[in-house]
């Protein structure tokens, strides 16, 4: 199927595209990479009356350090997120996450945040700000703000956004010597979305573990940070029992969508066979 | 200053000119907003090269460069691409670049109907620019959004190791 006609307009600034949004109300909708959107848009499932480009605002370009953190400009393209240095150094999670979002050609337009604004709770991104402890930074037309990746995503396909709102930058508390992190997800073939995924940050002394934050996605509606789980594991080491606790805790804090494809209790046995070889590599040093 | 006009919204089914880059020739065309660039590219400048197949970007039958990268020419807009530079198969194969790649898929048999070849060349072509010597893990990764209903993959993963070994041994990209 082929989209309803619109109106498209290229904006310069964010500015622009702000008041873009507010003159056109509730037709009007944001196009980043569109790896996502175009699709929407052939089915039909979205219909707006106006496309605002915002690829070609440079206000929302770019990777730098900005005090503790790495402020990740909204439309860093995913395989900017596997070729950017700082990325690499500063956020290693998220260059662990990257070469599993997607397929090449659709990594070369994708952005961060659109993925971010998309909130797929099967994708790999948002679930990453989570354990990451980042910040969105938003704009509307009544300024600019910045909330916690823990308070953004709120049901399915549902974030803290407003209408007319947009992300500019996510901030990601820089990566310190005395943390570790790990990414992994099982997913039927190569590109596609996970049937489970999870990304982790620990904060260590020696083995001990002083503080870790652990998110999963494709497990619910929304990426889902498991905070019974994390508390079985703080304060001590990663020993085989210690992990099989933590594996025993994932039951009280997930509770996977029912599906004729995946049914829920096998989505639970994939997510703790994962994070029982995530805590395992995490233990011998990420 | 705000450059959006609000006359724009009762212009929904009006075109627009836009002007890129394709194949090295400038070209302008008339354009509806709603209009893909794979749409364009075969029916406005008739380079039927790229194919159109499931339009959702799963099967990278429309894959075309963009400003020297590969994308889907399913999913963007033609007006998304004003003022690009589009490499369509019938450019790549033209300047020659590829013509290594095109006679080691003939030799092997790595194609039989071909409609999924040009989406499998632009992703090879783009993959060996990258990495001088991928892995068979990687050439299969690196395809991993292309299918191919014919063939199978074997005999495409065989090509372009086979390309990416004759290239480093002569010492160079094309
Ligand atoms: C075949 C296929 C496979 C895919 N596989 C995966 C996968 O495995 N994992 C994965 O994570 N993703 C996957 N995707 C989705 C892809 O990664 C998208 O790039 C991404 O989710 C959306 O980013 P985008 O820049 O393309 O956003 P767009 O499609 O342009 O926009 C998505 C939504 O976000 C809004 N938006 C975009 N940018 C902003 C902003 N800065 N502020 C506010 N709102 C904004 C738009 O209005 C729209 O509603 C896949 C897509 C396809 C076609
Ligand atoms: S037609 Fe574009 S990916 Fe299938
Ligand atoms: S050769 Fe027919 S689809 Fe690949």
């Amino acid at each position: 199927m082929k989209a309803r006609a619109f109106s498209y307009f290229r904006a310069a600034t964010i500015d622009q595209a702000l008041d873009a949004h507010a003159r056109a109300g509730d037709g009007a909708c944001f196009i980043a990479g569109g790896q996502s959107l175009v699709p929407a848009l052939s089915l039909r499932l979205q219909a707006p009356r106006l496309l605002i480009d915002i690829t070609h605002i440079s206000e929302l370009r770019g990777v730098r350090r900005e005090g503790g953190y790495l402020r990740i400009g909204a439309l860093t393209r995913h395989c900017e997120m596997l070729s950017e240095p700082l990325i690499a150094e500063f956020a290693p999670l998220l260059h662990a996450a990257a070469p599993f979002v997607a397929h090449p050609a659709i990594r070369n337009r994708g952005t961060f945040g659109g993925s971010v604004a998309q909130a797929d709770p099967a994708s790999e991104f948002p679930a990453m700000t989570l354990a990451l402890d980042a910040e969105i930074e938003i704009v509307g037309p009544s300024g600019s703000r910045r909330v916690k990746a823990d308070d953004f995503f709120v049901d399915l396909f549902e974030t803290a956004l407003q209408p007319g709102e947009l992300i500019t930058a996510v901030f990601v508390p820089l990566f310190k010597a005395d943390q570790r992190f790990a990414f992994d997800e099982l997913a039927r073939r190569r590109g596609d979305y996970a049937l489970v995924g999870c990304g982790m940050l620990a904060t260590c002394t020696g083995e001990r573990i002083d503080d870790i934050r652990i998110s999963f996605f494709s497990v619910g509606n929304t990426p889902t940070r498991v905070k019974g789980t994390e508390a079985t594991l703080i304060g001590s080491s990663l020993g085989t029992e210690r992990i099989a606790a933590a594996q025993a805790a994932l039951e009280g804090d997930l509770t996977p969508p029912d599906s004729d494809e995946v049914p829920p209790a096998m989505r639970l046995h994939l997510a703790r066979v994962l994070l029982g070889r995530m805590l395992g590599r995490l233990g011998a040093g990420g | 200053m705000s450059g959006f006009d609000r006359s724009l919204l009762d212009d929904a089914d009006e075109t627009v000119r836009v002007r890129f880059t394709v194949n090295g020739r400038k070209v302008a065309c008339e354009v509806a907003p709603r209009e893909t660039l794979v749409d364009c590219l075969r029916n406005a400048l008739e380079l039927t090269g790229t194919h159109a197949g499931c339009e959702m970007g799963a099967c990278g039958a429309c894959l075309v460069q963009l400003d020297g990268q590969a994308v889907h020419a399913c999913l963007m807009f033609a007006v998304q691409a004003d003022g690009a530079r589009i490499d369509t198969i019938e450019g790549l194969t033209e300047s020659g670049v590829i013509a290594d790649l095109q006679a080691e898929f003939h030799r092997r048999n790595a194609l039989q109907c071909g409609f999924c070849t040009p989406g499998m060349l632009v992703n090879a072509h783009e993959l060996l620019s990258q990495v001088t010597r991928p892995s068979r893990k990687d050439i299969r990764d690196a395809l991993s959004g292309n299918y191919c209903r014919c063939t199978g993959y074997e005999a495409i993963v065989d090509a372009i190791d086979a390309v990416a070994k004759a290239r480093s041994e002569s010492g160079g990209v094309t």
